[in-house]
């Protein structure tokens, strides 16, 4: 029983009654391989896990909270620090979500670069994903190379918008810039060599043996369990179940590009390893695509929405009516309708979702996050049980988790 | 006069709004002009009462009556294939109505459709746990409890979530104060050496970010180092500025252009 006590944490009131041969294992939440603050009371027979508690909140900001007090635009900076990986697919999500609120079409130019942007981003999120999990493992090399390859990804998102993690670079309404000179053929280029990479990778660990040991067979999410937990993207595509929102319902330019959707019916730690790579390949083939769409373009980069949306900066400059917008729009706000709406798309990690509740004022009145990886730590208290010690840290690798996302 | 602060609802409000604005709506469909979910509302009208359902952007909204919230979650996963839940959890309209808005987001991958129920229950109301149903509503009715104070029935591992266990208070309620609580400072040493003890002691310290800078005793004084416990109330000494080359600071040396490489290509 934990006695409530203002003067010392409730936790040292928490007794230990040995029963039988079971242990209480504390995992984390400041363990290498929790990927971030993930705690978990894992109950062991030996070696092995027989209960398992994820607990979390360790990273808890209260984004939500945060989010019913700011301004729409304000808020964009804080969507970056949810997944903060792939900050890019997290700050389209919003800012979709508030374009649907109040249906607002967004120009061609500003959709191609959202579009390249939320494929780099997937590039640079399952790259780290491959680095982290292969280094919890044991595979420095794989840890170093990927590494390697991120970081010229990061170097293009640093042309395009300055910032290499938490980068901001999508606006509601469209995108802030074009796209530097440079960008295209420096992508090109990186392309190119892409797939030299991934079969590097691929030769390093695909049969490897220990790695083989640690991924096959292990972590095996039943398609029922996937689909019960509220697991998304590569998570429930490995359990069987094709189904990419990208694909099924697009947005952007989705719709016009041609790409596969990775499905495995392994359900295990092996199968998301192998759709995680061949997801990089279907990035780099959309990428490909994008890159000839944008010469097609207009220069339009932001929406033509004065009641919601600042003018061009060459207008707030010169016109008197576009700098009184742009000055309302700034110190209070754009007012969307009253409604709601919900809106998923596919973040390298799973289903992101948006759900904003407007009564018509500058602050939402309710935005709800919906994180993949927030789920995707819940199925460890199902997932877990059964397995080996070792086998915690390979799972959790694969899960792909990101606290920033997690707790919000 | 202070300012009036309305109790039921201390967020920010906007300073300004003009008095004849009026909001616009964002645009509601019938429920008739899409076949798939028209029929979908039909078989959940024929077992429960639906007390309103709309279409807004391009989804279904079907409110229902909160004690029905398991039965139609139920005949939603197993007769109309709605087979994930993708996310649960509450709206906060007590200052308005007395009422939280529980909202379920349903998805169905064969239809390609995704609706949300939605139930209003009152401020001390249950709600019927769906966990059996959705494991994922196991942990959002957890958020949700912790967030809203909502209690949810059947629930098998009811706890908060992302707070503190010992936390008081649900953050996500309008009553919720922003900035803290202003006799939380007192609460210590109220406790420990009583009300009477307060001129003596003083506030405790609860912003972990204050520094007293002439405090020579806690805080490390990087570039002006006094002995440990040294009275400076005048000041620290004055700090040295130059480089190394000029006695200056210690391995801060001056730049020189000549002898540094300036990398233009990246070399991708």
């Amino acid at each position: 029983m934990q006695v409530k006590n203002r003067l010392r944490p409730f936790f040292e009131n928490i007794n230990f009654d040995r029963k039988d041969n079971e242990l209480i294992l504390n995992f984390g939440p400041q363990h290498p391989s929790a990927h971030g603050q993930l705690r978990l009371m894992l109950h062991l027979q030996q070696e092995q896990v027989v209960k398992a508690h994820p607990d979390i909140g360790y990273l808890h900001r209260g984004m939500e909270k945060m989010a019913e007090n700011m301004i729409y635009n304000e808020f964009m900076p804080t969507t970056d620090r949810m997944d903060y990986i792939a900050s890019s697919s997290n700050n389209y999500g919003f800012a979709l979500a508030v374009e649907k609120l109040i249906g607002l079409e967004v120009p061609r130019r500003a959709k191609v670069i959202r579009m390249m942007l939320l494929e780099i981003n997937r590039l640079i999120s399952h790259l780290f994903w491959l680095a982290t999990t292969a280094l919890d493992i044991g595979a420095m090399t794989v840890f170093l190379y990927a590494f390697r390859e991120r970081e010229y990804l990061m170097d293009l998102m640093e042309d395009y918008c300055g910032a290499r993690l938490t980068h901001s670079a999508i606006r509601i309404g469209g995108v802030p810039l074009d796209i530097p000179d440079n960008f295209i053929p420096d992508l090109k280029k990186f392309l190119d060599k892409l797939p030299q990479n991934i079969k590097d990778y691929e030769d390093l660990l695909d049969t490897n043996r220990i790695w083989q040991m640690r991924m096959e067979e292990v972590g095996v999410i039943p398609t029922e369990m996937a689909l019960s937990w509220g697991c998304t993207g590569p998570m429930l595509r490995a359990s069987g179940v094709a189904w990419d929102i990208r694909k099924e319902e697009p947005y952007e330019l989705y719709d016009e590009v041609d790409f596969d959707i990775p499905v495995s019916d392994k359900c295990d730690n092996y199968a998301r390893y192998k759709l995680y790579m061949m997801e990089m390949r279907e990035s780099a083939k959309i990428l490909y695509q994008v890159m000839d769409m944008y010469a097609d373009t207009s220069t339009e980069l932001m929406a033509h929405a004065p009641q919601y949306i600042s003018a061009p900066k060459l207008d707030i400059m010169t016109q008197n009516y576009s700098l009184m917008q742009h000055f309302v729009l700034v110190t209070q706000g754009m007012r969307p309708p009253v409604g709601e709406v919900y809106v998923a798309t596919e973040s390298p990690k799973g289903e992101l979702g948006y759900y904003i509740n407007s009564q018509g004022g500058p602050y939402p009145y309710r935005l709800k996050l919906r994180a993949p990886s927030f789920w995707h730590t819940g199925v460890l208290t199902d997932l877990l049980p059964g397995h080996y010690i070792p086998d915690v840290v390979a799972i959790i690798g694969t899960t792909n988790i990101v606290f920033g996302e997690v707790d919000r | 006069m202070r300012r009036y602060v309305p109790k039921d609802d201390v967020q920010k409000k906007a300073y300004y709004t003009d008095r004849y604005w009026v909001a616009p709506q964002v645009p509601k469909a019938k429920v008739s002009s899409d076949s798939v979910f028209a029929e979908d509302l039909k078989a959940i009208e024929a077992k429960f009462k639906v007390l309103d359902a709309y279409i807004q952007v391009e989804q279904m909204v079907v409110y229902i009556q909160p004690e029905d919230n398991f039965g139609v979650l139920e005949l939603m996963k197993k007769e109309l294939e709605y087979t994930q839940l993708s996310e649960m959890s509450a709206v906060d309209f007590l200052s308005q109505r007395g009422e939280f808005d529980i909202f379920y987001q349903m998805l169905s991958m064969s239809k390609r459709k995704r609706i949300r129920v939605k139930c209003a229950i009152k401020k001390d109301e249950a709600i019927e746990s769906v966990e059996k149903l959705f494991r994922s509503a196991d942990w959002s009715e957890r958020e949700m409890y912790d967030m809203f104070g909502i209690k949810v029935n059947n629930h098998p591992f009811f706890k908060r979530i992302l707070m503190p266990d010992d936390w008081e208070g649900h953050p996500l309620l309008k009553t919720y104060p922003l900035h803290g609580d202003e006799f939380a400072a007192w609460y210590e040493v109220d406790k420990i050496f009583g009300k009477e003890a307060r001129d003596i002691i003083g506030p405790e310290i609860r912003d972990d970010a204050a520094v007293d800078r002439y405090d020579t005793k806690r805080f490390a004084r990087l570039g002006h180092e006094v002995p440990f416990g040294a009275e400076i109330p005048e000041g620290e000494p004055a700090v040295k500025t130059e480089y190394q080359e000029d006695d200056g600071v210690f391995l801060i040396e001056r730049f020189e252009k000549e002898s540094s490489t300036v990398i233009t290509d990246r070399d991708r």
